[in-house]
């Protein structure tokens, strides 16, 4: 049967490379779809209880390490541009300059990881950390005002705090194991400019986790800061 | 040489956006500080969807993506999310606590 010449990477049931990349983006997308209403369910379980203890909320928020919060958001954005430009240097058929890109990805979500670990240190040596040990005595500061918090209340905004921060670091560490395999594929020489579409589609899930902490900052770190 | 679509803006584009996302939050740290009243919550969730909105247009590269259905399904799957909040809300917000 005649064999038409046609990109290597293209697979029969498709009409085109180009059919094929977008089957494959959607499919991507359609995870990450799930992947919203997964986080989704724990940002309404956030917002209902910060709506009825918002005192305790704000006490545990202002317990936290917005130094660390802050510098972990810088991290993950420039970890966004080192994927999208990593994604450029695939398509411009630059091997070294992608494989340089992706390791650099792996060490900025590593260094999230590691910031991530002090911050739950703290946590740990303030007894903060939700169980038999948890012990919260700091009062919710309203200008000026001390206003007791019920310890209990406290203790349900850690138990979400370390929910989904550690679902979400779950999620880097998926993420670091992606580009990291990547990154010894992209060396081995498995993409160019007629196929890189894994590359794409990890810039894809990193991008949305990204997303996902640029969330997780403002609800968790920072309520009722001016006080 | 097959054919497909050059996506990527240039590289100082994309670099340019990254600093755009690093002064907004910078920007969101700050006003935290500030005393807006019942609007801090407002501004903060306004300034994350700025970002999100810039990472999912242009990281993503959804603006400007060959396949329509793209848009769509990212769309959708924000819909979703918004009637899961507004609707758990809803019936939460309307109860009587104790």
């Amino acid at each position: 049967m005649e064999h038409e010449a046609h990109n290597p990477a293209l697979l029969h049931h498709f009409s085109d490379a180009q059919q094929q990349k977008n089957a494959a983006s959607l499919g991507m997308w359609l995870f990450l779809v799930t992947e919203i209403m997964f986080f989704g369910g724990m940002f309404c379980a956030y917002l209902v209880y910060r709506l009825a203890h918002f005192n305790a909320f704000a006490a545990g928020s202002q317990q936290l390490n917005i130094w660390m919060g802050a510098i972990n958001t810088a991290v993950l954005i420039v970890s966004s541009v080192t994927v999208v430009l990593a994604v450029k240097a695939a398509e411009a058929g630059k091997r070294k300059l992608l494989v340089g890109y992706l390791v650099v990805t792996v060490l900025l979500g590593m260094t999230f990881l590691v910031i991530k670990g002090f911050e739950y240190k703290e946590k740990f040596e303030k007894h903060h950390v939700p169980g038999p040990s948890f012990s919260f005595t700091d009062n919710f500061d309203d200008n000026g005002k001390q206003i007791p918090v019920n310890p209990k209340e406290a203790e349900l905004f850690f138990s979400l705090y370390f929910a989904m921060t550690g679902m979400h670091a779950l999620h880097m560490i998926i993420g670091c194991g992606l580009f990291g395999t990547l990154s010894v594929l992209a060396w081995k020489g498995h993409y160019s400019p007629n196929y890189f579409t894994p590359i794409e589609n990890a810039g894809l899930y990193w991008h949305l986790v990204d997303i996902i902490w640029i969330y997780l900052f403002p609800l968790l770190y920072l309520i009722s800061r001016h006080t | 040489m097959v054919e497909h679509e050059h996506t990527t803006h240039s590289q100082g584009f994309y670099i340019a956006i990254g600093v755009a996302l690093l002064i907004l939050t910078i920007t969101t740290a700050a006003v935290a500080f500030v005393n807006l009243g019942p609007f801090n919550p407002v501004v903060a969730l306004l300034i994350a969807t700025i970002k999100a909105t810039l990472v999912v247009l242009f990281f993503m590269h959804v603006k400007g993506a060959s396949e329509k259905l793209t848009g769509v399904v990212v769309v959708s799957g924000f819909f979703f999310l918004a009637i899961l909040l507004s609707l758990s809300l809803a019936d939460y917000m309307t109860r009587s606590w104790r």
